[in-house]
Order: C-alpha cells, then structure tokens, then sequence
C-alpha cells in the first residue's frame, strides 16, 4: 500500500470564469476518516470528482492510491468505491439485481461476496425487493452496499445521510466505523456536525478553498479565535437582534430553544448580560461555553 | 388565541397501510409546531391532507376556521405549503418566478410587484431579483421557494423538511425567518430530520407509522429520559459496546461522534456507572471519562422508535 492514500497539490477547477475549486492541497494516510466541510457550492462534490478521474482539473494534481488520478483513473476505480448523494440506484431492479449490476461493472464475480455484502448491511431480508419502494434509510444502506462490494481501500461518500432520520444515520455510521476499524480509508462529506466529530481530520471548504484541514480538537484551537456562549433571553428575536448589536459579540444565531454567540475573547458574562437587560430582554442569563465544530464552521463562513 | 390548525381525528390509508391513522393536532398563531418521525411515518401525508392535496378518509381539518372537506378555496389561500421537491422555473428569473405564483395564487396586477419586493427583501434576495433561478446556489433557492410560498400571505405555514441537504449557515439563515413570520402571528407546522431544529419548535409531534405517539415541548419530551443517559469517552469502541450491551441496565448503546453513548433503563446511576467502568476496563478498555449526559431530542427519538419496534 503507497505512504499516502490521496496526495493532492493546488488542484484547481475552473468552470468558465467560476473557479470551483481553487488550489486544494492536502494528503490522506491510510485508516484515516477524513470528513470534508462546507457549505452548498462550496467545492467538496467537485473535488470528489477530480479525485476519482470523472472530472479533469484545470490545474494540479491528484494521486490517489498511489496512481495517476487524471491519467491512471481506470487502475483507480476499482480501488475506490463512491456513493454519491443522488444513489446511484435502479428503482425497477430488486436490492439483489442492483447489487449485481454492481459487482458486474466492478468484475467481483464471486456470489458469496454479494450474500457477504448485503448480510453486512443488514438488507438479507429484502434481497427481492424493489429498490424504489425501499424506504429512504434502505435505500441509503443498499447504496453503500453497491459501493463496497468490490471491497475498496477508499470510500468516498458524498452527504450519505442527508435527509436520513436519526435512526437511520445512526446505523449507518455504525457501519461507517466498522469499516474504518478493518483499514478502508474514508473521505465523507456531511453537512450533519456531529458526524464530523467523529472524524479523525476535517477539512473545511469555503468558496473552492480549503481552510483548514485538522483533528477538530485542533480546528477548534486554531481556526477559533473567540469565546462561545449559551445565551438565554426573551423573547427570543429581539435577544437575536439584540446581540447583533453588541460591540463585542461578532456572531449570534439561534440554538435549539436558545441564542448561541459567538464573540471576543475578553468578554465577561456580566457585560454582556448587562448589556441585554439594558435592551429590555427578560429572563437574562449568558454563560460561556466550548466552542462546536458548528461554531468554527460558522466562523469560517462568515 | 385561536387555533389557526385544527386537526381532528384524521386518517388515510393507501391500501392496506395506514399512512396517517387518527392524528389530532392544534397550532395557534405565532406558534410552530414540528413533525418528527422516521422515514414513512406519514409526515408529508399529513401536510397533504392539510392543504387538500389529498383527500382524508376521516376526520376533520381546519385552518384559520375554514373546513378543507367544504371550504377549500378559503382553505387553500390561507396556506402556504413548501413540498419537499419544490419546483421552480430554472429559466425564470427570481422575480418572474415571483410573478408567476403570484398569478397563481390570484394576485392582481398592481399587487403582486410590491408585495414581491418586500417578500425578497424579506428573504434577502433583493439583490437577485434579475438572476435565473437555476444560476441561485442551494440555499438561495430554498429562501426563493420560501418566498414564492409566502407571496400570497398565507397565515399557516406547511414546511415539508425544507432544510433537507443545507449546510449549517444557511439553515441558520432560514430559522432566523421562521422566527421572524412566527413574530408576525404565522402558524408553522415544520418536518425535518435535524433534531437541532426540532428543539427550536415549541411543541414537537413524534409520528410513527401513521400514529403520533407524543406530543408535547421538547423540554418535556427530553425529560422523559432524565438521568437516563450515560455517556463513555475511550476505547476500544467494540470492547466498551459489547461490555454495555452485556449489562442488564443498558437499554440501548450508539457509538455516535466519537462517544459511546448510553441508554439506561432506569434513572440513578451512579451504581451502573461505576459498575459499567470497572467492567469495562476488567475486559482491556481504556475509559477517558464516563458520566451522566442530558438527554437530547434524539435520544427520545430512537428510544421511542426502538420501543414501538421492540
């Protein structure tokens, strides 16, 4: 197995005059989960491409599993499995066929790994039936099925979970991890911050760029540069407005039934709840906390 | 304050399946009210039978005190409803889209530009007015479809998971919305798989094949697992899940962000807890920290969900 599973140097992707992604360079050891950030349009799905050779860069370059990405993507794919966020799936062939047409495109003609692979995640019961009429979650499983069952050493799995219920992601990254422990090397792409906890590295994608990529110990270190807080008021909006217009708070939002800012460092909690009571806000309290991944994504996108 | 929802005893069934099977609920002005469930549950059946896209076999729906069954014009203006897959024209501009659901929805000529001014300064997308919709990123389409769904300034909000898929700053944005129509006295009722989202609601409906199984505040829901939930950092992760799925007292364990986190069957554990960690490390594992956690809307959910699987 090659030192660095995905070796990547200033890949660039313009598209016209939009620069898609601009000089990305990171690199990827083996056994790492590497989770990649980033809001809607911000570059991740285009890097997935570029690194899987469907897509060609305007500039850099990409090695992954030791290979060639742009000339030697054919000796690639059948090192890397890929589930993309529209899965890939045939409504009108049953869980079992789809699996098969799979294994096919991957030359996997072993029968025992299909048995193998559904057993893995747990869709045995419903081998017969129609991927269309499986429920979103099945759905999502028999997709990552069809993506591993030529057992890669790279996964890339791009918003597995969007729009899956709580359950639903929860067996599914269960799975996620069973398979890092037996050495496949991850790269998922989440717009769920929890899930991104779990990920040995993150990398956070802003406009084409990366701006980081770090344990997210460390992001919350280094790409953090103020004091989070839980911030209670009524009524609500007016608190949020009200933040907003402290000189030291540089982010406020909302937080489940709560308020979340975000502001400098030097901050005490009398002064700023002071400061909302002097607004007329109810019920004032402000406490300071650790900062979330979500708190550094948000800084990061401002 | 009057209900501006009013949901009696409703209930569809597609053939055999009971899609949605005596549900009653009630959202006044001001308010909003979150559908929570699994896939299937039968929330984006309700939200049909709420705008008379569907028709029930039972029950009774009323919105701003008109009948769906008898009054459904009156119904229907008083709703705006934002399915799931929203259709925009992507060769429209924003404004025209604008003025096409403004047509729909029977705005006259000299109505429908000032209130679709405001409606995207609203929104904030003033600055876009001339843009193609399929030129907007995703987020800028989601505040679009919010947009084209208030046009006719509807009192009742139907949301079907309209933040599926959207990044964390741009969901921000949209909440911050939210808040402000419900300030105005909108009645939103809201699915969505983002538990984050469903403990912004004031009240929260958990839906499961077809049924709402509870109801109530998301303080009230969390509580029904105080001191129920134990949370373990370390390793190895299969050593400390068999370990806790050994003991008697462990209803549930989810490996989740790195932590082992713990369900416990009954509350008071500072018994288990010790017994738990001894076990774990008498069997090779390393335990960082182990301690009770508050329980959070997604616990109930997959403590609710695995007991009406159980």
């Amino acid at each position: 197995m090659p030192d660095l599973i995905v070796h990547v140097d200033g890949l660039t992707k313009r598209f016209g005059s939009f620069t898609a992604v601009d000089h990305v360079t990171f690199d990827v050891e083996p056994g790492e989960v590497i989770g990649y950030l980033g809001p809607n349009g911000s570059g991740k799905t285009t890097t997935i491409r570029m690194l899987l050779g469907l897509l060609l860069p305007t500039e850099g370059a990409a090695t992954v599993l030791g290979l060639d990405a742009t000339r030697q993507a054919e000796d690639i794919r059948p090192q890397v499995g890929y589930m993309s966020q529209k899965f890939a799936l045939y409504d009108e062939l049953t869980a079992w066929e789809n699996l098969m047409f799979y294994a096919g495109v991957y030359g996997v003609a072993d029968r025992s790994r299909l048995t193998e692979t559904l057993d893995l995640v747990g869709l045995s019961h419903i081998r017969d039936e129609r991927a269309g009429d499986l429920p979103l979650g099945w759905r999502q499983r028999l997709a990552l099925a069809t993506a591993v069952v030529h057992q890669p050493t790279l996964l890339f799995l791009d918003e597995p979970t969007s729009g899956v219920d709580p359950l639903a992601r929860r067996a599914f990254w269960d799975l996620i991890y069973g398979m890092a422990e037996k050495g496949v090397t991850i790269f998922v792409t989440t717009h769920y911050m929890d899930e991104a906890e779990y990920c040995g590295r993150v990398g956070i994608m802003r406009r084409g760029r990366l701006l980081a990529m770090q344990p997210t110990s460390e992001l919350k270190r280094t790409a953090f540069h103020g004091k989070a807080w839980d911030v209670y008021a009524r009524p609500i909006l007016e608190a949020l407005d009200g933040l907003a217009t402290l000189p030291e708070v540089q982010r406020a939002g909302l937080s489940g039934d709560h308020l979340r800012a975000i502001s400098r460092t030097d901050l005490q909690a009398e002064t700023l709840e002071k400061g909302l009571k002097a607004l007329g806000l109810q019920d004032v309290s402000a406490r300071p906390t650790t900062p979330t991944l979500e708190d550094v994504f948000l800084a990061l996108s401002d | 304050m009057q209900n501006l929802i009013d949901v009696q005893n409703l209930s569809r069934a597609f053939g055999k399946t009971r899609a949605v099977d005596d549900v009653s609920l009630s959202v006044s002005g001001g308010e909003i009210y979150g559908l929570v469930g699994p896939d299937g549950a039968g929330k984006t059946t309700t939200m049909r039978l709420l705008c008379g896209v569907l028709r029930a076999d039972l029950g009774q729906v009323t919105i701003a005190g008109f009948d769906v069954g008898n009054q459904p014009e009156q119904e229907r203006e008083r709703i705006g409803y934002l399915p799931q897959r929203f259709s925009l024209y992507g060769d429209l501009t924003v404004m025209e889209n604008l003025h096409f659901f403004a047509g729909v929805r029977g705005l006259g000529r000299k109505e429908w530009l000032p209130r679709a001014r405001e409606i995207l300064t609203f929104v904030g997308l003033d600055e876009f007015a001339d843009r193609r919709a399929e030129a907007l990123s995703g987020g800028m389409r989601q505040k679009l479809g919010l947009a084209a769904v208030l046009i006719h300034r509807p009192q009742v909000l139907l949301l079907d998971e309209p933040t599926g898929g959207v990044d964390p700053v741009t969901r921000q944005a949209f909440w911050q919305l939210l808040f402000r129509l419900l300030r105005e006295g909108v009645a939103v009722l809201i699915s969505t798989p983002y538990m984050d989202e469903a403990s912004r609601c004031n009240r929260l409906g958990f839906l499961n094949r077809g049924r709402l199984m509870v109801e109530g505040s998301p303080q009230r829901i969390e509580a029904r697992l105080k001191d129920r939930i134990l949370e373990v950092e370390g390793g190895p992760r299969v050593i400390l899940e068999r370990v806790a799925r050994d003991d008697p007292d462990v209803e549930a364990a989810h490996a989740f962000g790195g932590r082992l986190r713990l369900r416990l069957s009954r509350a008071g554990s500072a018994e288990i807890q010790s017994r738990l960690e001894k076990a774990m490390i008498g069997e090779g594992g390393l335990v960082g920290r182990i301690g009770p956690s508050p329980p959070t809307i997604e616990d109930v959910f997959i403590e609710l969900l695995e007991e009406s699987d159980a």
